[in-house]
C-alpha cells in the first residue's frame, strides 16, 4: 500500500474516492456558514433569496447587520480584550518557564515538568470550575475577615483571563522551550567575554532569538483565548466574550448575522494561521 | 560566596511565576474544590464534611446513567475518529509527496483554526429540519418531506468525530511518517497480503500515534459541552450539561463540585492508563 507496490486500478479509486469525500466533510459546515451569510432571508437556512449584504451593513432591524449589531460588536471588544491580557500574560511566564526548564537546574525539575504540563490535560470546564470556587473562596473570607467586598473574584472577566491564562501558559511553554533548546549557547557566552553582564547578553541575543517563537506562541494563546468556550462559559459575569454571546443566540435560534459574525472570524483567524505559518517559513 | 547568592536569587525570581500559576490556578482550586465536594449541607450556612454529594451519584440513577453514556459514547467516538482518520492520515503520509502532501496537511488543519461555535453552527445549518440536506433529500424525491437531522446520537457523534479529527490526524502522520517504505516492500516481498502487512507492519509501527490521538480525542470528548447541547438539544444528557446545571442553574456547587472530580477521575485513568499500555511518559507525548 505504497505507490511503489502495485494496486489494483479499483482499489485505487475507491481510496481516492474516500479522501475526496473526507475533504467534503471538513469543509461542508464551514462552507455553509460562509454561504448563508449572503441569504436574502431572516433565518440561516434554505431557501435561497438572493444575495444581499444586509448581513454585514444592515442598519435596521430585523436586518441589522454585524457592523451596526451593538452587542455582538462590543462582545468582540471583550474577546480582543480578554484575549490580549492572556497572550501578554502567557507569553511572559511561558517564557520565563522555558529559561527555567531549558537553563536551570533544580531539585524535582521533572515533578514540575509534568506538574506544568497537567492543564492540557484537565478538562476546560473542571479548569473553569475549580477556579470559580477558589475565588469565591477567597472573597467570602476576605468578606468575612475585613467585610470588603472583593468584586474582582466574583465571576467576570478577571476570572475568565485567570481561567484561560491556566492552560493556554502551558502550550507558550512548550513552544518557547522547544526554540530555546535549539539556541546554541557559546553566543551568550560570546557576549560575555566581550564584556557584557548575564542578563545584557540574554537581552540582546537569545531574547531576539526567541522572538519568532514568542510570535508564534502569542498568536496561538490569542486565537485560543479568543474562542475559548468551555473555562469561560464557568466563570463568566455581565460583560460575555463573542463565544459566549454567540452561543445565548444560536440557542435562541438567530437572523443569518451570525453567519456574518463567523465568516468575520474565520477570516480573521485564517489570517493569523497564515502568519503563524509566515513564521515558521522564514524560521526554517 | 555573593555569586552563588546571587544565583539562587535568580532562579527563585525565574521559578515565581511558574510556582504562582501552578499553585493559585491549579493546585490550590483543585484542592478547594475537593473539599467542597466532601462538605454537606445540614442546616442553611451549616455545613459537615461527608460523602453525600458521591452518595447521591450512586442513588440517582440519572446521574451515574449520563456519567456512563458519556464515557461510552466519548469512546465510541474515539474509535470512529480513529477509524475515519487512519486511512487518510496514511494516504497524506505515505501516498502522496512533495506540494500535494503538504496542501493535504493543510486542509486538514484549516478547520481547526475556526472556533468550535462556528464548526457546531454549519452542522446545525446542514441538518436541521429546514438546513441544507434536509431541502437536498426532499428536492431529490429520496424524502417525501422535510426531516429532522439535528438532536439525536448520530448527530451528536457526527459532530464530536469533527471536533477531535486534528488530533487523531496530526499525530497519525507523524508517526507513520517515520515509517521505512522498504518495510512495506519487504513485507510484501515475504508474501503478505495488504492486509497482512497492515496488521503486521503499519499498525504495530503506528501505535504511539494511534495512543496519543486516542488519548487526546477521548478527553476531548468527554470534556465538550457545546457539540453535545447544540446538536444533541435537550436529551443529550453530556456530564459536563450536569455539571453547569449544578453550578449555574441549581446552585448546588457542592454536588457540581463532586461531579466535576469524577469526571476529572475518569479522564485522568484513561491519559494514565493510555500511557501505561505504551509506556510513554506524559512529556514525551506532549512535549
Amino acid at each position: 500500500m505504497i505507490p511503489t507496490i502495485p494496486q489494483s486500478r479499483a482499489f485505487k479509486s475507491i481510496y481516492a474516492g474516500y479522501i475526496t469525500l473526507f475533504f467534503i466533510y471538513l469543509a461542508a459546515p464551514l462552507v455553509v456558514v460562509s454561504v448563508f451569510a449572503f441569504n436574502d432571508s431572516l433565518f440561516p437556512s434554505l431557501p435561497w433569496n438572493g444575495f444581499t449584504l444586509d448581513w454585514f451593513f444592515g442598519d435596521t432591524a430585523p436586518r441589522k447587520g454585524l457592523f451596526h449589531e451593538e452587542p455582538i460588536l462590543e462582545s468582540i471588544g471583550v474577546s480582543v480584550f480578554v484575549a490580549l491580557m492572556v497572550t501578554t500574560l502567557s507569553v511572559f511566564v511561558g517564557t520565563c518557564n522555558a529559561f527555567l526548564f531549558e537553563r536551570e537546574n533544580f531539585p524535582f525539575k521533572n515533578v514540575l515538568y509534568i506538574l506544568m504540563l497537567l492543564p492540557l490535560v484537565i478538562p476546560g470546564i473542571i479548569l473553569g470550575i475549580s477556579i470559580l470556587v477558589f475565588s469565591n473562596t477567597i472573597a467570602n473570607a476576605v468578606e468575612n475577615l475585613i467585610g470588603w467586598d472583593w468584586e474582582i473574584l466574583r465571576p467576570g472577566l478577571f476570572l475568565v483571563v485567570l481561567g484561560q491564562f491556566s492552560f493556554i501558559t502551558t502550550i507558550a511553554t512548550l513552544v518557547i522551550s522547544a526554540r530555546l533548546r535549539k539556541f546554541d549557547l557559546t553566543l551568550e557566552e560570546a557576549a560575555m567575554n566581550l564584556g557584557a553582564s548575564k542578563w545584557h547578553a540574554v537581552r540582546t541575543i537569545t531574547l531576539p532569538y526567541l522572538r519568532p517563537a514568542m510570535i508564534g506562541a502569542g498568536l496561538i494563546a490569542f486565537l485560543m483565548s479568543f474562542e475559548n468556550f468551555n473555562t469561560t462559559l464557568m466563570l463568566v459575569g455581565s460583560d460575555a466574550p463573542l463565544t459566549i454571546t454567540m452561543f445565548d443566540r444560536l440557542r435562541e435560534g438567530s437572523t443569518p448575522v451570525l453567519n456574518a459574525v463567523s465568516l468575520f472570524l474565520m477570516i480573521v483567524s485564517g489570517m493569523l494561521a497564515l502568519v503563524n505559518v509566515m513564521m515558521q517559513r522564514e524560521k526554517q | 560566596m555573593t555569586g552563588h547568592n546571587h544565583f539562587r536569587l535568580g532562579l527563585v525570581l525565574l521559578m515565581a511565576p511558574l510556582l504562582i500559576w501552578l499553585l493559585s490556578l491549579i493546585f490550590i482550586p483543585h484542592i478547594d474544590m475537593l473539599f467542597l465536594s466532601l462538605s454537606e449541607k445540614v442546616a442553611p450556612r451549616v455545613y459537615e464534611t461527608g460523602l453525600s454529594n458521591y452518595a447521591a451519584f450512586f442513588n440517582e440513577p440519572l446521574y451515574w446513567n449520563t456519567f456512563a453514556r458519556t464515557a461510552v459514547m466519548s469512546i465510541l467516538a474515539t474509535f470512529l475518529t480513529l477509524l475515519i482518520g487512519f486511512p487518510v492520515s496514511y494516504y497524506i503520509a505515505k501516498m502522496v509527496r512533495g506540494r500535494v502532501r503538504a496542501f493535504l496537511f493543510i486542509m486538514c488543519m484549516i478547520p481547526f483554526w475556526v472556533s468550535e461555535l462556528v464548526r457546531t453552527f454549519g452542522w446545525m445549518i446542514l441538518l436541521r429540519e429546514t438546513g441544507v440536506i434536509s431541502s437536498f433529500l426532499v428536492f431529490t424525491g429520496l424524502s417525501e418531506g422535510p426531516v429532522e437531522l439535528l438532536y439525536n446520537d448520530v448527530t451528536i457523534m457526527v459532530g464530536l468525530v469533527y471536533t477531535s479529527m486534528l488530533f487523531m490526524v496530526v499525530p497519525l502522520v507523524t508517526t507513520l511518517d517515520s515509517l521505512d517504505d522498504s518495510l512495506v516492500e519487504a513485507g510484501y516481498d515475504l508474501g503478505g497480503n495488504g492486509l497482512r502487512v497492515l496488521r503486521k507492519v503499519i499498525i504495530p509501527h503506528a501505535m504511539p500515534g494511534i495512543v496519543s490521538g486516542c488519548i487526546v480525542v477521548f478527553m476531548l470528548s468527554l470534556g465538550n459541552y457545546l457539540t453535545p447541547v447544540l446538536l444533541g438539544g435537550k436529551d443529550s444528557m453530556w456530564f459536563t450539561e450536569q455539571i453547569y446545571t449544578q453550578f449555574i442553574t441549581r446552585f448546588n456547587w457542592e454536588q457540581g463540585a463532586a461531579f466535576g472530580f469524577l469526571l476529572l477521575i475518569l479522564s485522568s485513568l484513561i491519559v494514565w492508563g493510555g500511557l501505561k499500555i505504551t509506556r510513554q511518559t506524559l512529556s514525551n507525548t506532549m512535549g
